[in-house]
């Protein structure tokens, strides 16, 4: 029989550390919705997410019932919208938002990702489009989120996107200000973007993938940094072997589920995603596994290094516990979502600068950053080019999520609620890098994509 | 499928008998028990197997748990594939 102590360990886990699978998301390919006709394309992609997702709730809800793990969300990511949409013969978009969205309320997922453009090298007319309904599709539907790629190692970056996004981003603050600009928080920018990706807003069912595919993301900062304080004193040595077994055994779980989830649905196992994703529940923050490795607070010197040895030991932990390790897989660090940043970025020991660097260590980028409503287009999209050459030249993902929040400055807070949280403003240098975004074109590919 | 029921709370009279009622009159055979004390909890576990049992696991999970408030310990009843998967390779 098990032993009492592993057993005890998996219960406690559970039922007091927060571990839970994060996301079972169902990848759908679109590629076969293609319409000149808008509304007949709309349908046909209602009809199709309908038609395969039909009974994922229902699997989810059921393999939580019968192994007693919570699974938190189930969620759907589909086709880049600007490729299926391409042969469509209108300039907007926004009705097959609506469709996406439509489908999603009907099969139960609280979000469906791919509203998207990949457009790292340049862009065709139909990422254009999709790129300028942006605002209006995220403002006029409630699940629908939007992810665009303006760069990869291999191809550069595409500052032309990039000074684009700067304005979507602020069009997007002032259409959706009377939720404090909460469209801002369904809209990614991406460098390197992955195309198997699990958790919202940055999924979409890549061009190389299956025709449908079950993808899984684990959670478990909360078990993490419990194993941290149960460890004591040590050296890093020994802390570094600790957190590499406690994420050998949530990804076991992540496993589990997700090979039962695609044998229930009849599809295709993708992907496992390692990451420690937060939320805003007391003891569920990747902050704190921070500070209980020996930091006062998250963001003072010390936090990148403590962050990157978190984030190898969690992938090298994970990747023997699953037979397919994908996504972004590692530490993620949303302000909003995690307590103990909010309580440090409040503080103003965390600062954006701060996070920059913490980003070229770990699995995402500037998440969930409150940023002051008059911010302009061209320092946000400052702020994307800086963060997206860390991914371009670290051969990495990196994302960036900012909420300009209309009519809000440093000193107030916004709130979002649930899992999406609250954060406070943060300050942003003012000194203008106008002239440089203003240059467009592109930033040549780094040296080392020459690998052929 | 088998399952593990973990209970931990006090220790008190009639826990095992109040919970193994539940098991009989649902036809969950147990398979094994053990018992062991940390620090002032007790801690039991046992081995089931469902394959004949009568209601539906979510039904069950409920209803042991309801007993165990009852007899004001904690009662978690899981698959035993979670326990399998975590901690052995």
């Amino acid at each position: 029989m098990l032993n009492t102590f592993d057993i005890l360990e998996t219960i406690k886990m559970i039922s007091e550390e927060h571990l839970d699978i994060r996301t079972i998301t169902m990848g759908i390919s679109l590629a076969d919705c293609a319409s000149e006709d808008i509304s007949r394309c709309g349908q046909k992609l209602y009809d199709k997410i309908t038609r395969k997702a039909e009974h994922l709730v229902e699997v989810g809800e059921s393999i939580e019932r019968e192994y007693g793990i919570p699974i938190i969300n189930k969620r759907i990511s589909v086709t880049p919208i600007s490729i299926v949409a391409a042969a469509c013969q209108q300039d907007n978009y926004e009705l097959l938002a609506q469709a996406m969205d439509k489908a999603a309320e009907a099969v139960g997922v609280n979000f469906i990702g791919g509203y998207s453009a990949l457009v790292h090298k340049g862009m065709t007319e139909s990422d254009r489009r999709l790129i300028a309904s942006i605002p209006n599709a995220l403002s006029s539907t409630k699940r629908v989120c939007s992810s665009v790629n303006v760069a990869t190692t291999r191809s550069g970056i595409n500052m032309d996107a990039i000074k684009l996004m700067g304005k979507v981003i602020t069009d997007t603050a002032y259409i959706t200000r009377e939720e404090d600009s909460f469209g801002c928080a369904k809209l990614v920018v991406f460098s390197n973007v992955p195309e198997d990706n699990p958790f919202m807003a940055g999924a979409f069912h890549g061009v190389g993938e299956a025709e449908c595919a079950v993808n899984v993301g684990v959670s478990g900062p909360g078990v993490v940094r419990a194993a941290i304080a149960r460890f004591g004193d040590g050296n890093l040595t020994e802390l570094a072997d600790t957190i590499k077994k406690t994420a050998f055994k949530i990804t076991r779980m992540g496993q589990l589920v997700a090979l039962e989830a695609s044998k229930r649905l009849g599809v295709e196992f993708g992907i496992v995603d390692l990451s420690l994703a937060p939320t805003p529940a007391v003891g569920d923050s990747v902050a704190r596994i921070l500070e209980q490795m020996g930091l006062e607070t998250c963001g003072c010197h010390g936090t990148t290094a403590c962050l990157a040895m978190l984030n190898d030991a969690v992938k090298k932990g994970g990747v023997m516990a699953s037979s397919h390790v994908g996504g972004l897989s590692g530490a993620f660090i949303p302000v909003s979502e995690d307590m103990g940043m909010v309580e440090a970025a409040a503080k103003g020991t965390l600062t954006l600068d701060k996070l920059e660097a913490m980003t070229a260590v770990c699995s995402v980028g500037l998440d969930m950053i409150a940023i002051p409503g008059d911010v302009s287009p061209e320092i946000i999209s400052a702020i994307i080019a800086d963060e997206i050459s860390i991914g371009v030249i670290n051969n990495k993902t990196t994302a960036v999520r900012v909420i300009p929040v209309y009519g809000k400055d440093v000193g107030q807070s916004i709130s979002f609620g649930g899992l999406w949280g609250e954060a406070p403003i943060m300050p942003v240098h003012r000194e203008s890098p106008a002239v440089f975004v203003n240059r467009g074109g592109r930033i040549p590919a780094p040296i080392h994509s020459q690998k052929n | 499928m088998r399952a593990v029921i973990t209970v931990i709370g006090h220790d008190d009279v009639g826990i095992i008998a109040g919970l193994s009622d539940r098991l009989g009159r649902h036809k969950v055979n147990i398979l094994e028990i053990t018992q062991s004390v940390l620090s002032e909890f007790f801690a039991m576990i046992m081995l089931v197997d469902l394959a004949r049992c009568d209601i539906e696991f979510g039904e069950l999970v409920g209803e042991l748990s309801a007993k165990g408030k009852e007899l004001g310990v904690d009662v978690h009843t899981m698959h035993e594939d979670i326990f399998n998967s975590m901690h052995r390779i």
